[in-house]
């Protein structure tokens, strides 16, 4: 059943706001991985961010789509908890400094299984449309499966069109450009400077109107 | 006037024509895709393939009922209006007014829909310009006040109050044309308007090479502009007379109207995108760039279309 709601979700619903009410202009598609395992590195502006990174993909990948979301936030039961474990597909991981235990290893546990990561490296939307620092967990996972692809994605527009704070989405033409696949390296900190350093490269090629 | 399908016989004359030069036009890209080497004409069978999706929008909405048709031209207008605000620098404050923006277009369709000229006429270049200053000014932020109102107020005229004009012209032409209806005006015009864009665009390749706007759009040349607007002015002195009320001789000057206001709305389109620093105004039609890229002939050329002949045809 939530398997059924959760494909009609995103085949109907997401497919719709995202392609008639938003429009996104996508560079380097074919660049997307084809199949799991995979890690999909995005800037976070929105809530929309998600949605739409999902619907790049066919939806055959759908059950193999797993956003990794904060437990604090997503997972606390509830209409909402429901929607974000059964709908969206969240994984949820414990943020903070992970003293009790490795807090990625259910992550890990989903790419051994061959699934598809989405994964905001800056932990949180922030100011929209204004990149923040990346933390290191997207470092840790990398380095700790270094088989696996990391693909570093930088979004434009879906922070106007749905801000933090607003439930109102504003018809605005979003730009995502995929960057070239990045593998994990010994150094987990080495890692997140790369992936840092390749989406500032994928921002600085667009053309980005001001907004202030 | 006679019907096909509560269709005038001669807009789907006209329909079997546009459909009969496509293929022909497709039939030569293919030859030479196949003659020519790999990947060389990649961008032209882009656009053909991109013409054949708007055509083939374009005719079974126009075709299919008169709600349907408006709903579709009022489509244009928001996917034109969401380029727009989406490449100009905005401000975050101003996000309801945005709201506002789009709430304009089912608005103003509606008029056309109704047939309600006075309202329509004023609509957007009196209340909606007077509104839009209003909600900003009351938001009470001063700073890039003027240039957030002004683009915001000048991409609505152009892309929504111009861009009706075609609905208008569907809905109002009924009373006047009786050789082919609203839907006759309307085909005329848009058929000639995107003729006239490939026209100018094959004369300039094959024969251009002194400059009109050297600094706005490079590519556009006199050779390409007088040819272009001579190869539209003998079409529609060859078809007006099928589609509008008008004899050869007024729809050859109809046709130097829609060719001429095509060109300058090309321009002035290329003006915004060079200020802004883009080639395109977006990536929603492989080969073509934007929907802005290819309507914004027609942000001229169909209110200058229908003054023209509202001026001379109704009484």
């Amino acid at each position: 059943m939530n398997t059924l709601l959760r494909f009609l979700f995103f085949a109907v619903l997401v497919r719709a706001v995202v392609l008639i009410w938003l429009g996104l202009n996508v560079r380097h598609r074919e660049r997307l991985p084809e199949d799991g395992p995979a890690i999909i590195a995005a800037n976070h502006n929105s809530h929309l961010d998600t949605m739409a990174l999902m619907s790049l993909f066919p939806l055959k990948l759908l059950p193999k789509l797993r956003p990794v979301a904060a437990a604090d936030y997503f997972d606390t039961g509830g209409f909402w908890g429901w929607f974000a474990k059964n709908i969206i597909g969240i994984i949820p991981v414990k943020r903070g400094s992970g003293k009790e235990g490795n807090p990625l290893e259910p992550c890990e546990r989903a790419l051994d299984r061959g699934e598809i990561l989405i994964i905001f490296p800056e932990g949180s939307r922030g100011e929209p449309e204004a990149m923040q620092a990346f933390k290191k967990g997207i470092g840790h996972l990398a380095t700790a499966r270094r088989k696996v692809p990391v693909v570093p994605v930088f979004m434009y527009g879906l922070g106007k069109a749905m801000p933090k704070g607003s439930g109102l989405i504003l018809p605005v033409n979003c730009t995502v450009s995929v960057g070239e696949l990045l593998y994990g390296k010994p150094s987990y900190d080495a890692f997140v400077k790369e992936l840092g350093a390749s989406m500032t490269a994928l921002a600085k090629q667009e053309k980005l109107p001001e907004w202030e | 006037m006679t019907m096909i399908w509560g269709i005038p016989t001669n807009v789907v004359y006209a329909t079997a024509g546009i459909y009969a030069f496509l293929i022909a036009a497709s039939g030569i890209v293919l030859a030479l895709e196949w003659r020519g080497p790999e990947g060389k004409y990649q961008e032209l069978a882009d656009r053909t393939r991109s013409w054949w999706w708007m055509i083939g929008a374009f005719t079974l909405a126009i075709l299919l009922n008169r709600t349907v048709s408006i709903v579709f031209l009022g489509f244009i207008s928001f996917l034109a209006l969401k380029e727009y605000l989406s490449l100009i620098p905005t401000r975050r404050i101003d996000r309801g007014v945005l709201f506002f923006a789009y709430l304009s277009i089912p608005i103003q369709y509606y008029w056309a829909a109704i047939d309600w000229y006075n309202m329509f006429i004023v609509f957007i270049p009196v209340w909606m310009f007077l509104f839009f200053a209003v909600v900003m000014t009351l938001k009470g932020e001063t700073n890039g006040y003027l240039r957030a109102v002004g683009t915001l107020t000048w991409g609505v005229m152009l892309t929504v109050f111009g861009l009706s004009h075609m609905a208008m012209l569907l809905v109002a032409g009924n009373a006047v044309n009786p050789v082919a209806g609203g839907v006759g005006l309307l085909f005329f015009l848009v058929v000639l308007a995107q003729f006239n864009d490939v026209a100018q665009y094959c004369w300039g390749k094959l024969l251009g090479r002194h400059k009109v706007t050297p600094k706005v759009s490079p590519k556009k040349t006199w050779e390409g502009l007088i040819g272009g607007v001579a190869t539209t002015i003998a079409v529609s002195a060859l078809i007006g007379p099928y589609l509008t009320p008008m004899g050869h001789l007024w729809s050859a000057l109809a046709g130097g109207v829609v060719s001429l206001a095509g060109f300058l709305g090309d321009v002035n389109m290329s003006a915004v995108k060079r200020d802004l620093g883009v080639k395109d105004a977006g990536g929603l039609i492989p080969g073509h760039g934007g929907i802005l890229d290819r309507v914004d002939s027609l942000t001229y050329a169909a209110p200058a279309f229908l003054h023209f002949f509202r001026y001379f045809f109704v009484p």
